[in-house]
């Protein structure tokens, strides 16, 4: 497929809009889906360390900075 | 089993009675309902006489969900719900009875109801007489659906309005072939497929649901 | 009822057996399990997503009638085959957790939802990105679209449901339920949507039928439809795994592990 130039690229025969924008809002959406996800491991490894400092009863459970 | 879906059947009947304030709302909302899109659209006869059975039908289906929470809330607070799940006989039997008696005592009324809104609309004769024809062939099939969506969302907050989202979609097929029976026998085109996939449709449901409708009971009384 | 039962029986054995596949069956193989799968996946997806669009963009010519403006479906069709699978997938995973009573089936369900809504939204919207220059209007009640929207209704209600029930085993089990009904759904919806639609839209164009596909645009599309497809698995172990993780909260070996993660994750910091 030969565009002859990068504007002609971006441009996309004048539908320029439709096109990247669908591109571009998929990519957007599975960016956030990606940082969602990392997001959510590290809220699960925070809380369930902090389950086993729950369960030591005998020693007073300070708060660290894993904690929210 | 016999006794148990008579005796059931009984008690959903009288219980029925008991609070028929419940389905006069349920059809009281109907006409209402119907009542206001002309409101919404304007009163060209032409134009009512043309979305007539498609809002009647909607109307009828949105009736309908109205009264799904009530066939399993009552008895689920006081206990009842407990023991029918406890009972030696298997759950389609006395699943069946409820169902049929909340049918007959909802549905119905609604089905008998419609041609006197259809008024409203001035619709063609032979749409009076299909539309409640279609009503009765495709409720069936509305009513154990929605049956299955009130058994899992039975105690939850919110229950009526996940359960809408849950069973709209659901109902969308018989909605499309409840109303394509109507206009076709109005336009005078074969009408026969449509009646024949809403009673087929009723039929399987009648079959399937039953089991799902009773593993989301046992779910929502442990 | 009792050859279900012998088979139960059989499959836990093998769950517990340590060189069986049935292993992973157990929260903390399965942890293990998905801790090397993900990257694996996710680059499988990265790869096959640049070689994908490079033939997209660079390689696949422009189309007769639509230009350039039809590259959009390098992104539509397999949203939208996506978004099936996805659910056909969640059903598949409720009836293994209903038969063999595994949590970890039941959370695998419940990790590929949010992806396949998402799957969904991409193909609704570029869809109606793709329609609006081709044939004049973003949303036309066709088959394809209308059956995909009422997918992301099914989507939303899966995901709300399992939200609003408190306890987990109810949760699953409802969520198995409705996976299960609604895939039995999902076929009678599109042919009650095709029919409704021949009615109202007599003999005109279907929108969203592919333009006859050239070789380069078929393999394109195809190359396209994997990287989603590795995405989606990586993604959905990877919602799994901090499932599992917060799931098993209460027991040595996901506290170890937390534990472990957070130390890294500190030692990265510095």
């Amino acid at each position: 497929m030969e565009w002859g130039s990068w504007s002609a690229f971006w441009a996309m025969g004048g539908k320029a809009p439709f096109v990247w924008g669908s591109y571009f809002v998929t990519f957007a959406l599975i960016a956030f889906e990606v940082f969602q996800l990392r997001r959510l491991a590290r809220h699960a490894a925070a809380r369930v360390a902090h389950a086993a400092e729950w369960e030591t009863l005998d020693e007073p459970v300070q708060p660290t900075e894993t904690t929210r | 089993m016999i006794a148990l879906f008579l005796a059931v059947l009984r008690r959903e009947a009288l219980l029925a009675w008991r609070s028929r304030a419940d389905t006069l709302v349920a059809l009281t909302f109907f006409v209402i309902v119907a009542t206001l899109f002309p409101f919404g659209v304007g009163t060209d006869e032409r134009l009512l006489r043309t979305i007539a059975p498609g809002i009647l039908w909607v109307t009828a289906l949105l009736a309908v969900l109205l009264t799904l929470p009530r066939l399993f809330e009552h008895d689920w607070r006081d206990g009842t719900l407990e023991q029918l799940l406890l009972s030696a006989e298997p759950a389609p039997v006395w699943l069946g009875a409820k169902l049929l008696a909340h049918w007959v005592t909802t549905a119905v009324p609604l089905a008998v109801l419609a041609p006197l809104l259809a008024l409203l609309y001035d619709v063609e004769p032979v749409v009076y007489g299909w539309l409640p024809v279609t009503l009765l062939l495709g409720t069936p099939m509305l009513t154990l659906i929605g049956a299955v969506g009130a058994a899992l969302t039975l105690g939850l907050r919110a229950s009526g309005l996940l359960l809408a989202l849950l069973v709209l979609p659901l109902f969308v097929p018989v909605l499309i072939f409840g109303v394509d029976a109507v206009t076709s026998a109005r336009d005078g085109a074969p009408f026969a497929a449509q009646l024949a996939l809403l009673a087929g449709g009723s039929l399987a449901a009648t079959a399937l649901a039953p089991w799902g409708c009773a593993a989301a009971l046992r779910l929502a009384v442990e | 009822m009792s050859r279900i039962d012998a088979w139960r029986a059989a499959a836990e054995t093998k769950m517990r057996s340590p060189k069986s596949w049935w292993r992973f069956a157990a929260p903390k193989e399965f942890f293990w399990l998905t801790g090397k799968l993900v990257p694996w996946f996710g680059w499988a997806a990265v790869l096959l997503a640049v070689v994908g669009l490079y033939a997209a963009f660079f390689v696949a010519p422009s189309d007769f009638r639509q230009g350039e403006v039809y590259r959009v479906i390098y992104i539509h069709v397999p949203a939208a085959w996506m978004s099936m699978i996805i659910y056909l997938a969640m059903a598949f995973w409720g009836i293994v957790g209903l038969t063999l009573n595994t949590r970890v089936s039941f959370i695998l369900a419940h990790a590929l939802a949010p992806t396949g809504a998402l799957w969904c939204f991409v193909a609704l919207w570029t869809g109606a990105l793709w329609g609006k220059p081709t044939w004049g209007t973003y949303w036309a009640w066709d088959a394809r679209m209308t059956s995909q929207l009422l997918l992301m209704f099914l989507y939303l209600g899966y995901i709300a449901l399992v939200r609003s029930i408190e306890d987990p085993r109810r949760a699953d089990r409802a969520g198995a339920i409705l996976a299960i009904v609604g895939s039995i759904n999902v076929p009678i919806i599109y042919f009650s949507v095709q029919w409704w639609n021949t009615l109202h839209q007599g003999a005109s164009v279907s929108l969203t039928k592919a333009p006859s596909m050239a070789t380069v645009m078929l393999v394109t599309m195809l190359i396209m439809t994997f990287a989603a497809w590795s995405y989606s698995i990586a993604v959905a172990l990877a919602r799994a795994r901090s499932m599992v993780l917060l799931r098993e909260a209460h027991t040595d070996w996901a506290q170890k592990a937390a534990a472990a993660m957070v130390a890294k994750r500190e030692a990265e910091k510095e």
